[in-house]
């Protein structure tokens, strides 16, 4: 046999203190998660415990007639049915930004999938078959469903009597939020255009697809509260959105987190949270609720789909001049994040490249489809899938090579974005389009052997649908820029809780922190920093919960920088007071305690020359040391709302890919052979880690461009597709090898120099694909995912 | 109805189980053995992954009145499963190849909450060593069909290892990793034979 072998990544390492930063040290969780012990949302059980079941709409847009119970509450095991009529406050709506999003429907429903009513029985079956007896009259309306429909001068308001802060500037009520950004002189520069081209793309709707259920357990509590254990990306979000809904203080309502099987953006908004609590609020009982797949696909918003207008111009000698563009993000029926999602859109459309004069718009569309919100890449998706191809347009206009045409126009430290905000850190995009396109090549006809073709290394793999007949091979790049934390003048702050004491003779550091650790290795990270500051072997991750303040959400890259920010800070203010305590026992022993710079490294405090003044067990005997303190990044501030200007963003993420397909150009298949990737990742932390992130962020950037993509019928709204049998995201035989390049280069506004690394790889990916599939076949394809049809002809679909 | 069955080698009896109730859900609700995991229930995911009778399986498709008088192996009981079978002696004939590249995904490096101590099959390390847990929720099933193939292929090819696990979806790792973990432990396997 072949010896192992793994796929070549390269990476930098080194660390002075041993499980530090810079190593890859092992998961904390690892052991647990392998054998079956870790207990994830969904694993919660309580004695006595009831289990939940939301019947949700069975139509996409209708008034409601009448919802009659009866039948359902005389169901023996069945404890509690619950209607909007039930919700025991004023506060019926709950909200990431805009508060729209009803708990349980009231005379309307505006999504196929809209939970209407809730049950709570002593076993799931009867929970499921009770919710089936709630006899819910609808009257059907038309429903919205493109701009078109949205914007037509007799369409039907999503939303009426809107009252939010974007209600005032968007020209049309079923707009949820436009963002334009204007700056230089696009009509002069487009004189000096020599070549103009223009496309009209569509990005279809990505689920984020975690493979853990939403699910979570509500305890009712004896002083009238409730504690739920749950699935999240950002407990203090939740505890937010979910105390006013129940009418108690956000102290009665205690949140811990349980493990977490995946998130990418999916777990941004409530979803069955509320929903557990009201029940067990109602019947006194624990009540448990965990989704199936087919509900799952209901239970949480998706990537938004787009259709972008693109205008680029360039000088013969490859130079842009302009971008015009036109962004519509379907947002469906409701918010969701849909408000940030358009200012990302906006201000990445450019891509990293240098266009000083923009014409931009971006808007987020209110529909009868399902609702889109957070979803790794967050806007900057749809636009690099555009800017991607409009690169490869003009340079095949203008008889260039693709690579060098990209970095003719690579954006550098301190290029200005379009928002007029300067990239104050490195900004490698040509040094990683250099590096991308230097990785060796796959080689050439992987599939033959001595005993014929390997049909698993060919387009339709084990469907044995050709032995290398009509097989085509291409090969595509794609670079992006992402932004990391949140935008435009957000508070996103971390907050961090560190201890540190002596436990049987040892020096243990306790970290807590309110972080959701949904996969990415946050809690690692957390221990590998804590280990660097304060020279201890043994630290302790306390379990993430509301009993500690916020550690903001584990979303758009932010949780290393911030949370790791908050962590290092706490850790260095832990480190203070334990060189103070040092100094008030044994300063009187040594004068250095006094004059020299103190480390704590190996379990000692030692003088930055290396000399050991005391075991920082001597100095902890008999103290605990505590520190919670919140820690921020730079602040940002909002986009001007008519002009796009101001300095929304706190750091980027530049990643590059290359693939290589292989197109069975008769059937239309795809294989993707190769997605090389090259990432400047500033510092890594765990470089395991970040190898895993960037290679199953790529995976995912594979899986939208082709076959990823939720099915909503254009005439009714509703969603033809929520399984794994008809939503199709890559198996292992989907997914090539993805060797990686790993740049590290300091950005030194961030602690230790990192960046956030999660998102950047799952935007280049995909037009990566797209170009490696249109250099094989010669076709135009403006769409993604790219389905048999677009590549065989054989028949004309869009939508 | 009562189903009779063998779990991790122990004598299992589950009361009261509906006719519609799957074996995953017997694991997980009855027998509070909630390693395999339910992402789909339909058979596509393969997080549910268990052997019965030897035979790789999607409990959420197997009714509990089929597994009567049979034996299933779970994730939870993975580790003694292995070790029996590796004191039965070199049965799979994996003998020669050189660790070489596999080590070096042997990671460095322990924390608090390791498990530190637990038993573990040569998969599991593995997997723990190669960082092919990201959120590990498609962890348990990839495991027991990992260790099934090694069983039967001590030496796979990349293309074997692929084909195997291509019923077991993973969203965090792009697979890479699970790629390098199977590598990983074939590697030790041989070496230890």
């Amino acid at each position: 046999m072949a010896s192992p072998s793994g796929t070549p990544t390269k990476i930098t390492q080194g660390s002075q203190t041993k499980g530090g930063i810079g190593e890859s040290t092992l998961r904390p969780d690892g052991t647990l998660k392998v054998t079956g012990e870790f207990a994830y949302s969904s694993d919660m059980w309580h004695e006595d415990m009831l289990w939940g079941q939301i019947l949700r709409s069975t139509v996409a847009h209708a008034e409601i007639v009448s919802i009659d119970t009866s039948e359902a509450l005389v169901m023996p095991g069945v404890y509690a049915v619950l209607t909007y009529d039930d919700l025991p406050t004023d506060v019926k709506n709950y909200g990431l930004e805009i508060q729209d999003t009803p708990v349980l429907a009231h005379g309307k429903v505006r999504h196929h999938g809209e939970p209407v009513a809730l049950v709570a029985a002593d076993h799931p079956e009867t929970a499921r078959r009770a919710a089936a007896k709630i006899k819910v009259d609808y009257r059907e309306l038309p429903v919205i469903t493109d701009e078109a429909s949205a914007t037509a001068p007799d369409a039907l308001l999503v939303h009426e009597n809107r009252d939010d802060h974007h209600a005032g500037h968007v020209p049309h009520p079923n707009i949820v939020h436009r963002q334009p950004i204007v700056r230089g002189d696009v009509a002069a520069a487009r004189e000096r255009a020599d070549v103009i081209v223009t496309g009209e793309y569509t990005f279809g709707m990505q689920d984020q697809a975690f493979l853990g259920p939403e699910s979570g357990l509500a305890v009712p509590e004896e002083d009238g509260g409730v504690h739920l254990y749950i699935a999240t990306q950002w407990l203090h979000s939740d505890l937010r959105q979910i105390a006013p809904v129940l009418g108690l203080p956000e102290d009665k309502v205690r949140m811990t987190l349980s493990g977490v099987g995946g998130a990418f953006g999916g777990r941004e908004d409530l979803s069955m949270q509320i929903h557990a609590c009201l029940l067990a609020l109602r019947t006194g009982k624990p009540v448990k609720i965990v989704y199936n797949r087919f509900e799952s696909f209901f239970g949480h918003v998706h990537r938004h789909p787009a259709k972008l207008h693109y205008e680029h111009g360039a000088t013969k000698d490859g130079k842009l001049t302009h971008l015009k563009c036109r962004i519509v993000l379907d947002g469906g029926a409701y918010a969701s994040a849909s408000p940030a999602v358009v200012g990302n859109a906006s201000s990445l459309s450019v891509g990293p490249y240098v266009v000083e004069d923009v014409d931009i718009e971006a808007i987020a569309l209110y529909t009868n489809n399902p609702p889109c919100g957070a979803m790794r890449g967050f806007g900057a998706v749809q636009a690099c899938f555009a800017y991607e191809a409009q690169m490869d347009k003009l340079a095949a206009k203008l008889g260039m090579d693709p690579v060098e045409f990209r970095r003719l126009n690579a954006m550098e430290q301190g290029t200005l974005l379009p928002t007029g905000q300067p990239v104050d850190s490195p900004a490698p995009v040509a040094e990683l389009l250099r590096r991308v396109k230097a990785m060796p090549m796959p080689p050439e006809r992987q599939w033959e052997s001595s005993e014929g073709a390997d049909v698993r290394q060919l387009p339709g793999g084990l469907s044995n649908t050709t032995h290398g007949e009509g097989v085509v091979r291409g090969v595509g790049y794609a670079v992006g820029i992402k932004n990391v934390g949140f935008s435009e003048g957000f508070d996103d702050y971390s907050t961090a809780k560190v201890r540190m004491e002596v436990v049987a003779g040892e020096p243990v550091a306790t970290v807590h922190t309110a972080m959701a650790e949904v996969g990415q290795g946050g809690v690692t990270v957390h221990a590998q920093i804590a280990r660097t500051e304060l020279g201890v072997t043994q630290v302790t991750i306390h379990p993430a919960d509301t009993q500690v303040g916020s550690a903001g959400s584990t979303s758009a890259s932010r949780q290393t920088y911030v949370t790791g920010g908050a962590v290092k800070n706490s850790c260095e203010l832990v480190r203070e007071k334990v060189l103070e305590i040092g100094r008030r026992k044994f300063g009187s022993y040594h004068p250095a305690w006094a004059t020299a710079e103190l480390l704590l490294e190996g379990g000692k405090v030692v003088t930055d020359g290396g000399e050991v003044l005391s075991d920082l067990a001597d100095v902890l005997e008999g103290e605990t040391v505590e520190v919670e303190a919140e820690w921020r990044h730079r602040p940002t501030e909002p986009f001007d709302l008519r002009t796009g200007q101001g300095n929304g963003h706190v750091q980027y993420s530049f990643a590059a890919h290359r693939a290589v397909v292989e197109v069975d150009t008769e059937l239309g298949l795809v294989k993707v052979i190769e997605l090389a990737c090259a990432q400047d990742v500033g510092k890594a932390l765990n470089p395991l880690s970040v190898l895993g992130q960037i290679q199953g962020g790529t995976t995912q950037g594979l899986g939208v461009a082709v076959m990823e993509e939720i099915v909503v019928d254009p005439k009714t709204a509703k969603v033809k597709n929520p399984s794994f049998t008809d939503y199709l995201i890559p198996t292992i035989l989907d997914t090539p090898t993805i060797p990686v390049d790993v740049l590290e280069l300091a950005d030194e506004h961030a602690p230790y120099g990192l960046r956030g690394i999660g998102e950047a790889p799952t935007l280049s990916s995909t037009p990566a694909v797209l170009a490696a599939i249109r250099n094989a076949t010669g076709l135009e394809l403006n769409r993604t995912p790219v389905r048999p049809e677009h590549l065989t002809g054989t028949q004309l679909s869009e939508g | 109805m009562r189903v009779n069955f063998t779990v991790n080698g122990r004598p299992q009896e589950a009361d009261d189980v509906w006719e519609g109730e799957s074996l995953l859900y017997v694991l997980r609700e009855r027998l509070g053995l909630p390693g395999s995991k339910n992402a789909c229930e339909q058979g596509e995911c393969g997080s549910c992954t268990v052997r019965l009778d030897g035979v790789p399986v999607c409990s959420c498709l197997v009714a509990a009145g089929q597994v009567e008088g049979r034996e299933v192996v779970t994730v939870e009981g993975l580790a003694d499963f292995a070790k029996q079978r590796a004191e039965g002696g070199c049965a799979s004939g994996a003998c020669g190849t050189s660790l070489q590249n596999a080590q070096e995904w042997q990671a460095q490096g322990t924390d608090s909450q390791t498990g530190e101590g637990t038993e573990l099959s040569p998969i599991q390390q593995a997997f723990i060593d190669a960082g092919a847990v990201q959120c590990g929720f498609c962890t348990p099933g990839l495991l027991v069909a990992a260790d099934e193939m090694l069983e039967r292929n001590p030496n796979p090819t990349d293309a074997d290892i692929r084909e195997a696990l291509s019923g077991n979806l993973c969203r965090c790792t792009g697979y890479e990793k699970i790629m390098d973990a199977v590598r990983l432990a074939a590697a030790r396997q041989s070496e230890a034979v």
